[in-house]
């Protein structure tokens, strides 16, 4: 086989062709792949939305509106409707507190602030620990610990004598509403179990979820009696 | 050359992680789950595959001297478009492996398959030795995926097969990626010695 002969004119015309052909490719990959990340980006949204505030019939992504939370961060706010009424809110939140970097979680709280369910969005926690949090708030039955897994789960723990109290319920957030309880880890004085080995995930989870619900809560007109509650609860965290 | 040999020389005389150590940062990195590191494997087999296909036919066209900044370009490209059609049509997959996605241009793995291989063989070999290579490299990934999330979180393939309690937290880690890897080497030796 014979080469080219390494000389100047030869080495910029060949780097030129060839940077040209990629670049030209990455343009047209780049336009054809456009509208498909765009449009699952969105559903990723909807399905989040549909997930954290079910039963609305109105399309919340066009009700959107944001709120600046104290700490600077800009929320946004999906308002859910049935019938007109509001049933909740889906509020994609953050936090600035996990072990790296940034934790986003949409959260539905129904109108007084209750919260129905979460879904995490984006994170770059430890793989196996921190991405825990998917599952590890809500309740027990929805980590699908339960038939064959069980009887396995029984086996084991007659067989190292250990006994699980799978039953109660410090884990679980939802239905819960951060006002009247305090959402934050047993190590900082909370009432929620830690995720093993993950507290700091854990409690920048709680943060994103207490940002959540102090904003929320500060910018509605209907809950101004409530306010008052909030600062009392912030400053028990202090 | 035999190109049956040329392909199974990937899996077990010349894997690419057991015995040539190559491609290493991505095999510790995101090998946490079987499928993480199937995926993972996959992505760097079409991108070998494809880089080895485009410099076995422009090898004649390149002066030496500019040869590796040549499939540097060549390489970057294919995983650029690896990652936007990921992220398009297979999110959750891209969600897994987000950063490990651009790393493929850095693996040396394909830069040293470009240049060991594609760039004095022709076409249909090149195609094949990528394709073996690649497998090779992702059936690596997916065992020691498969060890780790099997001793980490007692799954597999994210199937329960024991209570994740009893787990061994260190496999989920970055220390277990290391241990794990050395046992696959040491049993991997044995069975090529015997």
């Amino acid at each position: 086989m014979s080469k080219r002969a390494s000389t100047l004119p030869n080495m910029v015309l060949t780097l030129i062709l060839i940077t040209s052909v990629a670049g030209g490719s990455l343009g047209f990959i780049y336009q054809a792949t456009k509208a498909p990340i765009e449009a699952s980006a969105v559903a990723k949204q909807q399905s989040a939305i549909k997930l954290v505030v079910p039963g609305f019939d109105n399309d919340p992504a066009a009700e959107m509106y944001e709120l600046q939370s104290a700490e600077g961060f800009t929320l946004k706010v999906f308002p859910a409707k049935r019938d007109g009424e509001l049933i909740g809110v889906a509020i994609e939140s953050m936090t600035n507190r996990g072990f790296s970097g940034d934790i986003k979680v949409m959260v539905g709280l129904e109108p007084d602030g209750t919260i129905i369910n979460y879904e995490v969005l984006e994170h770059r926690e430890t793989p196996g620990l921190g991405t825990k949090m998917y599952d590890w708030f809500k309740p027990a039955d929805d980590d699908g610990a339960d038939g064959e897994v069980g009887a396995v789960r029984a086996f084991f723990d007659r067989l190292f004598g250990i006994s699980q109290d799978d039953g109660d319920d410090s884990k679980n957030i939802l239905g819960k509403n951060p006002g009247t309880s305090t959402l934050l880890v047993k190590q900082d004085g909370g009432e929620v179990d830690a995720i093993t080995a993950a507290t700091i995930t854990a409690r920048a989870f709680l943060h994103a979820i207490e940002v959540a619900y102090t904003t929320y809560t500060q910018n509605t007109d209907a809950a101004s009696s409530a306010t008052t509650q909030i600062e009392n609860w912030e400053g028990d965290e202090q | 050359m035999n190109q049956l040999n040329n392909f199974t020389k990937g899996f077990f005389k010349e894997n690419p992680v057991f015995i040539l150590l190559l491609g290493l940062c991505p095999a510790l990195g995101v090998t946490s789950s079987a499928v993480n590191g199937l995926g993972m494997g996959l992505a760097t087999t079409f991108v070998l595959v494809m880089a080895n296909i485009v410099v076995s036919l422009i090898k004649g066209f390149i002066p030496d001297k500019v040869r590796i900044p040549s499939f540097i370009v060549v390489i970057a490209t294919f995983v650029t478009i690896v990652e936007m059609v990921m992220e398009a049509y297979i999110p959750a997959l891209f969600d897994a492996l987000g950063l490990f996605i651009p790393l493929i241009v850095v693996n040396c793995l394909v830069l040293g398959r470009a240049e060991a291989f594609a760039s004095k063989n022709n076409l249909i070999s090149s195609v094949i030795d990528g394709a073996g290579m690649g497998l090779g490299f992702s059936m690596a990934l997916t065992m020691l995926g498969g060890l780790r999330e099997l001793l980490g979180s007692g799954m597999l393939f994210g199937l329960s097969i024991y209570p994740e309690d009893y787990g061994m937290l260190v496999f989920v880690l970055a220390p277990g990626a290391f241990i794990g890897l050395g046992y696959l080497i040491a049993i991997l030796n044995r069975v090529n010695k015997a």
